[in-house]
């Protein structure tokens, strides 16, 4: 049984940690309205970064999340560069940097995985200075890690800059007509967006003490998925708080489901399928349900004959 | 105040599609005037408003608004100095958005937007007073959605944030068009009241003959891609819609209105 605790710990924190990237993930997608590619190629490249500068460099692993936070931003605009400034698509733009990102991963690596072993992580310096459990000291740095984040977030959404990004999101000629050059504001929520996803690849890569090239193969359907089970847990709530902190409870919920399919047997490379098919059903479901009302809503006679 | 000199644009150009849609307009508009456009579907009415606000590029020509010469200016920096409200109620404002959100976006049309806060407490009075003016009870849902709000208040709305800010030029592109009668004359009412009390200069584009004749003090006719008929003053206000037909019949060379222009 307390095995079964310390799994579930453990996904938890996970789910905190990649979480972060969910939050990224819910800039673009639900306030931009677009699904960004580059989230894949992006969270490895946290990751990547984070672990050839702690291990090859001895770089101190805090400033290393800086760093793997950077190269994100970095990665957000030129798939905003390449969107804005050329109208390529956004999802083809992302696909474009996602793909780039593949070998400029592999050049920073300069091999396709990096263990962290006898290097120091914010956690390890986290437990050496307050003594407490590993498990433990990863969930509460998480947890303040995400906080921190949150909190950022909606400060910075509720300014007039912010306002204008959600605002582009909706109705992109009405923004424009008010004065804000639009692909400012799209240009700046991916590199936002982007400089999460790497911070959030950075954090998974000290918490699981590797990096490696295919940590990010995934993580965009991960991030829907994640909104989307918290959607559903907490949609119900509409404070913008409470809609940030739906991407993070539903990134651990994710991770906690994971965990326990993956005890009961399941080969962890069928999670893929699962995840897949969770964001098919979300994104069907709601469709399927407004066709079956329509079909039902029609009467011959009128509606007075239902 | 406003100059057009000559301007010119086709799309499409070079392809079998292609449209010549402004073909060297001149319009000059004084301080103050408020100026009713009428013409036949593709005679060019949005097209001018379009390139007045910097939608799309000009091919030739000059637009020069209050001694700034706009004509290659981006349409997120000509948007300082215009109020612009759309046919479709959709266009104007952010439906995910709330009312106090929308208005407050608004009100920062032209000014930089910093990392101050998006809306503070004073605005959200004054935006309370400047609702209680709609007469649409919209004052009292200041945090709702505009998703939820009818077609006719969201134009009204609209029209508010136009000129929350005041703008140098108002372009009302067929605003009442997409409305249903009642609310349509509502939001035209409104129209009428917002450009006297403010002193705007306004362009407004309607399919309504009787509308364009009763409302401003100068009404202009377009025909394929130009102005063909300009009248101001007395001479206006004692227009008849019949009078307007046969203008239009003659400039379109005995072709009869299209429907449109006759419901109205």
């Amino acid at each position: 049984m307390s095995g079964f605790l310390i799994s579930m710990q453990g996904a938890i924190s996970q789910g905190i940690l990649w979480g972060v990237m969910v939050l990224g993930v819910y800039i673009t997608y639900k306030l931009l309205d677009i699904a960004d590619l580059t989230v894949d190629g992006s969270f490895a490249l946290g990751g990547c970064i984070c672990a050839m500068l702690v291990v090859g460099k001895g770089v101190n692993p805090f400033i290393a999340l800086l760093a793997a936070t950077f190269f994100g931003v970095l990665a957000g605009a030129v798939t905003g560069f390449l969107h804005t400034v050329f109208d390529i698509p956004a999802i083809l733009a992302g696909i474009l940097t996602q793909i780039a990102l593949w070998s400029v991963n592999l050049r920073i690596m300069g091999k396709s995985n990096i263990p962290l072993l006898k290097v120091d992580t914010i956690i390890s310096k986290a437990v050496n200075a307050f003594g407490m459990e590993q498990g433990i000291t990863t969930l509460i740095i998480g947890i303040i890690i995400a906080v921190l984040i949150i909190v950022g977030l909606y400060w910075f959404f509720g300014t007039e800059i912010g306002s204008a990004l959600r605002a582009t999101g909706n109705n992109e000629d009405m923004i424009r007509a008010l004065g804000v050059n639009t692909k400012f504001t799209k240009m700046l929520a991916l590199m936002i967006s982007n400089g999460l996803v790497g911070l959030s690849g950075a954090l998974v890569c000290q918490s699981q003490k590797y990096a490696d090239i295919g940590m990010g193969t995934g993580a965009i359907v991960i991030g829907l998925a994640a909104i989307v089970i918290g959607d559903v847990l907490m949609g119900k709530l509409r404070s913008f708080g409470a809609k940030l902190t739906s991407a993070v409870v539903g990134s651990i919920v994710y991770f906690v489901i994971r965990a326990i399919v993956l005890r009961l047997g399941m080969d962890a490379n069928d999670m893929k399928l699962l995840s897949a098919t969770i964001v098919a059903l979300a994104l069907c479901i709601p469709v399927a349900i407004d066709k079956w009302k329509m079909k039902r809503s029609y009467s011959e006679g009128g509606s007075g004959t239902c | 105040m406003l100059n057009l000199t000559n301007v010119e644009k086709t799309f499409n150009k070079g392809t079998i599609n292609e449209k010549k849609a402004l073909t060297g307009v001149n319009l000059q508009l004084n301080e103050g005037d408020f100026v009713t456009i009428i013409g036949g579907n593709g005679a060019g009415k949005s097209t001018m408003l379009n390139m007045i606000a910097g939608v799309y590029p000009i091919d030739a020509g000059k637009i020069v608004l209050d001694g700034v010469n706009i004509s290659r200016m981006p349409e997120h920096k000509r948007a300082k100095y215009l109020g612009r409200v759309f046919q479709d109620p959709m266009r104007g404002t952010a439906a995910g958005m709330e009312i106090e959100e929308n208005l407050a976006l608004a009100h920062r049309r032209g000014a930089r937007r910093t990392l101050r806060w998006g809306i503070t407490k004073e605005e959200k009075e004054q935006y309370v007073e400047e609702l209680k003016v709609l007469g649409l009870g919209l004052e009292t849902r200041l945090t709702s959605k505009v998703g939820l709000l009818s077609g006719g208040q969201r134009q009204a709305l609209t029209l508010l944030m136009a000129s929350l800010q005041k703008p140098k030029l108002l372009l009302l592109d067929e605003h009442t068009a997409a409305l249903d009668p009642k609310t349509a004359k509502t939001v035209l009412d409104l129209t009428e009241k917002i450009v006297n009390e403010e002193h705007l200069t306004a362009l407004m584009v309607t399919h309504n003959m009787k509308d364009a004749i009763r409302l401003g003090n100068r009404l202009i006719m377009m025909h394929e891609g130009n102005i063909i008929y300009d009248v101001a003053g007395e001479e206006k206000k004692n227009l008849k819609v019949a009078d307007l037909l046969k203008k239009f019949e003659e400039a379109s060379g005995g072709e009869f209105a299209n429907d449109r222009m006759m419901l109205s």
